[in-house]
């Protein structure tokens, strides 16, 4: 209930921001904090809730960037166009759900990198490396869609997972993850629940992934699918909490406020700080932030009672 | 003709694929930590190599002697920092941990030494870097030639010692069942120290040749890493000279898909494969044993 009420206020004051100020520059690390929160989120439902450690968000990230840039540039409407990015990377994922699935474990976690890094390479290979940007386009830019768009792509993404995961499905998805024997002995079918996981997992970056191109009108098809993304994802989702709704938030809003400030001294060096946090997140709190907030409150109402 | 030229530098180059999957193999079989930051570990080995060469005109040959006992020291420290903390857990645990923490260990090292040594692509040039040994209208360049030699004489040596010294065949018991291996009084936590180290400093003589023969760059560590575990797959766990034989496969194949394709779609080809061989057999790699 706390942390429902956390949430809308959080929503409700990012949202009011542009009323407080124009700066472009902090609405641009709105923007960028909003697609961090749907990267990792869509990453946790299936990576933390289902328990299947993909490293191949980036391929449908991409995927929605792509479709979604072709169609907008092209004429679509734009909630067309990104649906259909969702839709299309929905699609690959059903399509590839099936044999990788079949893989266990960190098998299915190589696998998916290798499937991952075989699209960024042909797509990199089929598309020129040069990057048009539509005069129009540019010359209309303005921050302030973008903003409302991937905001509304964060709450989105949060909600669907919190909603999903509340769920019965979600329940199932849930026992797949700590022992598929033992959930298939209860009737809970293993593949379908972790295909479902999968299809809206990859529906949502997808539609991150064509936020992302709205947003970012110029860059180089190949870059959508840099398993950058997934590192992100990955190191988001862990150093947050892997397996709860708050803990990709809060990692989102660590780790891009972290970027910001630290790029002034040495640009990759938040990836140095969250590479080591994330070590010690896996080997000495599985629970990231979150459950070290926790705990850290235990102890001091412990003391205090 | 085109296609044999492609297929002699595949062969030469294979040499080190088979180099590089041998250490990933070695920590894989025996502490069953599946390091995805094994290419890192190369590229250290590489950037060793060419240091030496830059700052103090060691030839890379030479230097190997020194680069693949200071990566051993390197993988003694993280496996005591890191790693030893992992195979406390049990088969499936200790994988997927492994493999986050490798994944963070990339991470670290990749921006370390972007931050230190700059993303430039950097290579060991020697003053005999140009030779080339002609067959017929064929060109071997003999720097690769002498570094497919050194990687087999590596895994030679490697081979006598894990048949033939204490130290060795305690690797070996240990990599078929630990349990039996500790009750036999070998201390399986060392083992698993000196066989970590011992695949860093494999990954680090494969850095250090990598250097003379091709080219470094911070970020060539996913690559390797990579091409490493296709080997590994292709050519299963507990052999080197499958391994060898193996990486020999992957050059092999990389060539003709370079005459066939073009160059654009090599490092497709392997992954293909490696997706095909894991469909095959889902089970993974220890499936077959149990």
């Amino acid at each position: 209930m706390k942390l429902l009420l956390g949430g809308i206020l959080l929503g409700v004051g990012f949202a009011a921001f542009p009323f407080v100020t124009q700066r472009n520059d902090l609405l641009n690390l709105g923007v960028q904090i909003f697609l961090a929160v749907a990267l990792a989120q869509s990453w946790n439902l299936l990576g933390g809730y289902a328990g299947q450690i993909t490293l191949g968000h980036a391929a449908f990230f991409g995927l929605g960037a792509l479709v979604t840039r072709i169609l907008w540039i092209g004429g679509a409407p734009l909630f067309l166009a990104l649906a259909a990015g969702a839709l299309v990377a929905t699609a690959f994922g059903l399509l590839i759900g099936m044999p990788a699935f079949r893989l266990r474990g960190a098998y299915f976690s190589i696998g998916t990198l290798a499937l991952a890094e075989i699209l960024r390479i042909t797509v990199g290979n089929l598309m020129p490396e040069i990057s048009t940007i539509p005069a129009a386009a540019l010359a209309s830019y303005n921050i302030l869609p973008r903003y409302y768009l991937t905001l509304l792509l964060a709450v989105l993404c949060v909600a669907v997972v919190a909603l999903l995961v509340g769920s019965r499905v979600g329940l199932g998805i849930r026992a797949v993850r700590e022992d598929e024997a033992a959930a298939e002995a209860s009737g809970v079918g293993a593949l379908k629940h972790k295909l479902l996981a999968l299809m809206v997992s990859t529906a949502l970056v997808g539609f991150t992934g064509g936020a992302f191109a709205y947003y970012h009108v110029s860059y180089y098809p190949q870059h959508a699918f840099s398993p950058a993304w997934t590192f992100d994802a990955l190191l988001i989702a862990f150093v947050g909490g892997v397996g709860t709704i708050h803990g990709p938030v809060l990692g989102a809003l660590f780790y891009v406020i972290f970027k910001e400030v630290l790029a002034v001294q040495w640009v990759d060096l938040h990836l140095l700080i969250f590479g080591v946090l994330f070590i010690l997140v896996v080997l000495f709190f599985p629970g990231g932030l979150v459950e070290a907030w926790s705990r850290a409150r235990r102890l001091i109402t412990r003391r205090s009672a | 003709m085109i296609l044999t030229q492609q297929l002699i530098l595949g062969l030469l180059v294979g040499g080190l694929y088979g180099l590089a999957a041998a250490g990933l193999s070695l920590t894989f079989g025996v502490l069953r930590v599946l390091n995805v930051a094994h290419g890192e570990f190369l590229m250290l080995g590489g950037y060793g190599a060419f240091w030496l060469f830059s700052l103090w005109q060691i030839d890379p040959f030479v230097s190997l002697l020194g680069v693949g006992p200071a990566m051993f020291v390197v993988g003694l420290l993280l496996y005591w920092i890191l790693f030893q903390f992992v195979v406390k857990a049990d088969e499936e645990t200790r994988i997927k941990n492994s493999l986050l923490i490798g994944f963070g260990l990339t991470l670290v090292l990749h921006t370390l030494a972007i931050r230190f040594w700059t993303a430039d692509e950097r290579a060991v040039t020697t003053a005999y870097a140009g030779a080339v040994m002609r067959i017929g209208v064929f060109a071997v360049p003999l720097v690769r030639l002498s570094s497919l030699v050194l990687a087999f004489a590596v895994l030679m040596a490697l081979h006598l010692f894990l048949t033939k010294a204490r130290w060795g065949r305690a690797i070996r018991a240990t990599a078929e069942d630990w349990q039996a291996a500790a009750l036999m009084g070998i201390p399986v936590g060392t083992t698993y120290l000196v066989a970590f180290a011992l695949g860093s400093a494999l990954a680090g003589i494969a850095g250090a040749l990598v250097s003379v023969s091709y080219s470094i760059s911070p970020s060539i560590g996913m690559e390797w890493t990579l091409k490493a575990l296709i080997v590994v797959v292709l050519a299963g766990l507990g052999s080197l000279f499958g391994s060898f034989a193996g990486g020999i496969v992957l050059g092999l194949a990389e060539a003709t898909s370079v005459t066939l394709l073009g160059g654009p779609y090599r490092e497709v080809v392997g992954l293909v494969l490696f997706l095909v061989i894991l469909l095959l057999r889902p089970q993974g790699l220890f499936g077959g044993r149990g």
